[in-house]
């Protein structure tokens, strides 16, 4: 699997995914800078973490704006799948390629801590090693990854299988005590309607190794190394 | 150009339009004594321009000079085989082995917190990781030491709101995992707040920057953020007390743009990678006028400023601001001759102003120019050899009556008295502070925030390990200064320990009241002694550091606070270990010796409402002989768990590290121990762990034929804290009090 990892100015995740993308598949991504709009054809697009342009403005409008997003948006057309993370969701959903949009945290502060996830589908290139209903592990860390979206788009989301992570309490039960943000539905990560991009604000790169935090975010990469080469 | 600005260095200073004429009032107003003043005429054969007054007002605060501090700071231990780099740079530099070095330093931004909390911690932690990244490093981890007020007074709790959102707002931006760290309220911060914060960054050996400038004609180059009026004069403000009009020394406050020092830090490695940097430093305290006055005396050269060509965030702005503005996120760097452009491109790249404006010079002065006029002129070497420095007098504190166990009465009821401990203010979990701080990025956290005694980060591309932490007791400090900054190193060096790591140096931060006064002074006096012999016999030597003096509100000083950040080094990451218990059937075994000592114990100042007494002694070798014991046995994989015994003693650690783990235990007092049972369990006796093993019987023999004390309490296991004959308490009830009480303070309204 030949991956691009996006780096904006401000972006400060892109080297954990790319350490995570080569552990799992032995080579580096590459990087592409901002402003490159004609980057290399890969298997995958990374979007990933950080504050891109110091978060100013809002999360992630300026970013969706810079020539590299007017490419992704092209190929992502074109079925190149896209995996999009934190400050990425906040991007891909600027730039319209996920419904939906990311609110500052309900409790209005930044929050870094393990939460507990609930696998809504296997059936996609992200989820394929996971079985729908499992529950994981993974870190976040964000202010703004309060998701909502309007009463027919979530409808929408429902009716096509469009969520693909929820928060959740340890033992699964999908409820307020295991919503670190405030999300609608306690929604954590959702897919376009083909299921080629996807976005969430938990962190599976921060989850791929015993010692750091467990391994739980391990398989999401593992399947899409299984699906993309 | 550069003929034109040697011809013009001969002339005096112009006087701009509309400046001042220097008065008495003038020279106060700069922080300046009537007899500094003398020195400045007779260093300059005439009246200085008001720039020129600026620039002595600002190298000779206490804050950029360290006047009142530097006789006793050289009694510190500075050298080791692995130092590579002592105090006197940007930061510290210690040798860890494959090549690599660990840079660090702490420094305090504690004026300007008070002030305006969310910017002034925001611009401290900027502020230190320029210093660490200025010298090549990346920053790896950030840490950081918070000592607010009484929780009771009014302003305890936007101050600890803003602090901490300061902190994480620029941390968490920057990307640097904040990931250790400690917090502590008493009613001696009210009016006088402590925020220091420490960043640890890795380099490699054969590519780290000084500041120190070389080569006659070499371009002067300023990037970064552009200048504005922002902190002019903030090293005066930090070196004076507090008045009830301090507030309105609010434009003395930096603001901080977190975003553009991300961009800085990787347009900076980017341009390090290369090879035409030949000194660099960080505009910090005093801006563009202690940067380019360092980087010049250290090379012992000369520079010429061309203040007009300094990139400026607003029209209309004078030579003076320019040369005081603390505008944030600005670096100076003397470049390789003909490297401009290749630099340039870089800069531009990352979207930060890049501009020459100025160069070496032979002259070894320091001159000004501004739109072809020369504003300033002063000669380099006497402003730095003959600034003042001062002698203070001092009065050492003496040190209190022990108090005897049998004085502090025993609780009444066990249950009651450790669940207000574990959740009082000083104890409770910080869990609160630290989910707002990303201590994940990078992937390398280890050992998470309460999850062991030191954070533990992985070194990239290897199983080495960095540890570190930041420890003060300062109510030890303040009952008896010499002993307080003994226990503060040791306890940094224990925490080290715990973990599995080997402790490898130190960054001080000192935070005291105002040096003029003969008992604050006595007590920095008598921190130094006490950290100094503490440095030399643990082989923790000081690397770094930042001096914090005037820390008075209306006469009132802070408790004496000498922050140790402490750096060391673990081989293979996958032998340390954390203070969660987790397993049961593991036998408990307390190291080190066990007096009693509740003299200035949190149980007594908590339980008893009193801070008295002698604070616990510490013996150096004893400390060091348990210690190595400790690391030994965790080295050879006997330890699942290991806590050092600090604040609440004995059954605070237990606590702690049944909540964190999920796990219980049964315990008990040794059979034939003669300590009454609220001095074993509460005391506070200095160089002691509990630790966790599946072997307890191998490691009390081992410790026997060490000489270290050791003895069983028990097993773990369980969902409860069962000390025998004293109590029952399940973890979850010890958890809640522990969790809830900062959430508590802080959604409560006034």
């Amino acid at each position: 699997m030949k991956a691009a990892v996006l780096v904006f100015p401000g972006s400060n995740r892109e080297g954990d995914v790319a350490q995570a993308i080569e552990l799992v598949t032995g080579r580096k991504p590459q990087m592409v800078w901002h402003g490159d709009g004609d980057f290399e054809k890969t298997d995958l697009i990374v979007v990933p973490g950080g504050f891109s342009y110091g978060d100013y403005l809002r999360c992630g409008a300026m970013a969706a704006q810079s020539p590299v997003m007017a490419e992704v948006k092209k190929r992502a057309g074109q079925g190149v799948p896209v995996l999009a993370i934190c400050n990425g969701f906040q991007i891909v959903t600027e730039a319209g390629l996920l419904p939906g949009t990311l609110m500052r945290n309900a409790h209005l502060k930044f929050v870094c801590s393990d939460v507990h996830l609930k696998v809504e589908t296997s059936q996609s290139l992200f989820t394929n090693r996971y079985q729908a209903g499992q529950v994981i592990r993974v870190p976040v860390a964000h202010a703004e990854g309060n998701y909502f979206a309007d009463a027919d788009t979530l409808k929408r989301l429902e009716d096509r299988g469009q969520i693909a992570f929820r928060y959740c309490a340890p033992d699964g039960t999908v409820n307020g005590t295991g919503n670190p943000n405030g999300s609608i539905q306690n929604i954590a990560g959702v897919f376009n309607e083909t299921k080629t991009v996807m976005g969430l604000m938990p962190h599976p790169e921060n989850a791929v190794e015993p010692m750091f935090g467990g391994c739980d975010g391990k398989a999401l990469f593992e399947g899409l190394v299984e699906a993309l080469t | 150009m550069s003929s034109n600005a040697v011809s013009l260095e001969k002339n005096p200073p112009v006087k701009l339009p509309n400046e001042p004429t220097i008065t008495p009032q003038i020279v106060a107003e700069h922080g300046l004594s009537p007899e500094e003043y003398q020195r400045v005429l007779a260093i300059m054969g005439r009246t200085p321009t008001m720039v020129e007054l600026g620039i002595f007002s600002a190298m000779w605060s206490e804050h950029c000079s360290y006047k009142s501090s530097k006789v006793w700071l050289k009694k510190l231990p500075t050298k080791a085989p692995w130092v590579i780099q002592g105090p006197g740079e940007n930061a510290g530099v210690i040798d860890i082995g494959d090549g690599q070095a660990a840079i660090f330093k702490m420094e305090s931004h504690n004026h300007p917190s008070y002030i305006e909390p969310y910017q002034g911690a925001a611009t401290g932690v900027g502020g230190i990781l320029r210093d660490v990244f200025t010298m090549g490093a990346r920053p790896v981890a950030n840490l950081n030491a918070l000592r607010f007020g009484d929780p009771a007074h009014p302003k305890t709790r936007h101050l600890v709101s803003g602090v901490v959102a300061g902190i994480g707002g620029y941390g968490n931006c920057m990307g640097i995992p904040t990931v250790g760290g400690e917090t502590n309220f008493h009613a001696a911060y009210n009016g006088n707040i402590l925020v220091n914060a420490m960043t640890v960054g890795i380099a490699p050996t054969a590519r780290i920057f000084y500041a120190a400038a070389a080569g006659v004609g070499n371009p002067l180059v300023y990037v970064g953020s552009k200048t504005g009026r922002d902190g002019i004069h903030g090293a005066t403000m930090a070196s004076t007390e507090f008045s009830e009009d301090s507030e309105e020394k609010r434009p003395t406050v930096q603001v901080g743009d977190p975003f553009v020092e991300k961009l800085l830090l990787e347009a900076c490695l980017e341009l390090m990678a290369t090879d035409v940097i030949v000194a660099i430093q960080d505009m910090g305290a005093a801006g563009l006028t202690s940067s380019s006055f360092e980087m010049a005396a250290k090379g012992g050269l000369g520079v010429i400023v061309e203040l007009d060509k300094v990139p400026m965030r607003e029209t209309g702005m004078n030579p003076y601001e320019l040369m005081l503005s603390e505008s944030q996120e600005r670096m100076l760097i003397v470049l390789k001759p003909g490297t401009e452009e290749q630099a340039r491109k870089i800069f531009e790249k990352w979207e930060l102003d890049f501009a020459v404006i100025g160069h070496l010079t032979d002259t070894e002065r320091m001159v000004l120019s501004w739109h072809g006029d020369i504003v300033g002129n002063i000669p380099i070497p006497p402003l730095v050899t003959e600034a003042p420095v001062y002698e203070r007098p001092w009065t050492l504190t003496p040190l209190p009556a022990v108090l005897e166990a049998a004085e502090a009465p025993a609780p009444k009821d066990w249950r009651a008295s450790l669940l207000a401990l574990m959740s009082c203010p000083d104890l409770a979990s910080k869990a609160w502070i630290w989910h707002q701080y990303d201590h994940l990025i990078m992937g390398n956290t280890a050992i998470r925030p309460q999850d062991g005694d030191a954070a533990l980060v992985r070194v990239n591309g290897g199983h080495k390990g960095l540890a570190m932490t930041s420890d003060c007791t300062p109510r030890y400090v303040q009952a008896h200064p010499e002993t307080g900054g003994r226990q503060a190193v040791a306890e940094a060096w224990r925490n080290i320990t715990a973990v599995g790591a080997k402790p490898l140096a130190v960054t001080d931060n000192m935070n005291f009241g105002n040096p003029q006064k003969p008992e604050i002074m006595g007590q920095f006096a008598g921190a130094i002694m006490g950290m100094a012999e503490a440095c030399k016999v643990l082989d923790f030597p000081v690397v770094s550091g930042n001096v914090s003096l005037y820390n008075e509100t209306e006469g009132r000083p802070i408790l004496p606070t000498p922050t140790i950040g402490a750096v060391g080094v673990i081989e293979d990451i996958g032998k340390s270990v954390g203070s969660r218990l987790t397993q049961a059937g593991l036998g408990i075994v307390l190291i080190g010796e066990t007096t009693g000592w509740l003299g200035q114990s949190l149980y007594l100042r908590e339980a008893c409402g009193r801070e008295e007494g002698a604070p616990p002694p510490v013996d150096l070798l004893v400390e060091r002989r348990n210690g190595d014991f400790v690391r030994s046995q965790i080295a050879i994989g006997r330890v699942e768990a290991c806590h050092d015994l600090s604040d609440g003693g004995l059954i605070v650690a237990l606590a702690e590290m049944a909540i964190a783990g999920g796990t219980g235990m049964e315990i008990g007092q040794p059979a034939g121990n003669a300590v009454p049972s609220h001095a074993f369990f509460y005391g506070e006796d200095q160089g002691r762990y509990v630790i966790a093993s599946g072997s307890a019987d191998d490691v009390i023999e081992a410790a026997q034929a060490a000489g270290v004390p050791a003895v069983l309490l028990g097993y773990s296991g369980g969902a409860s804290l069962v000390v025998k004959g004293l109590l029952s308490l399940p973890l979850s009830d010890i958890k809640a009090a522990h969790e809830a009480w900062l959430p508590g303070y802080m959604s409560a309204t006034e």
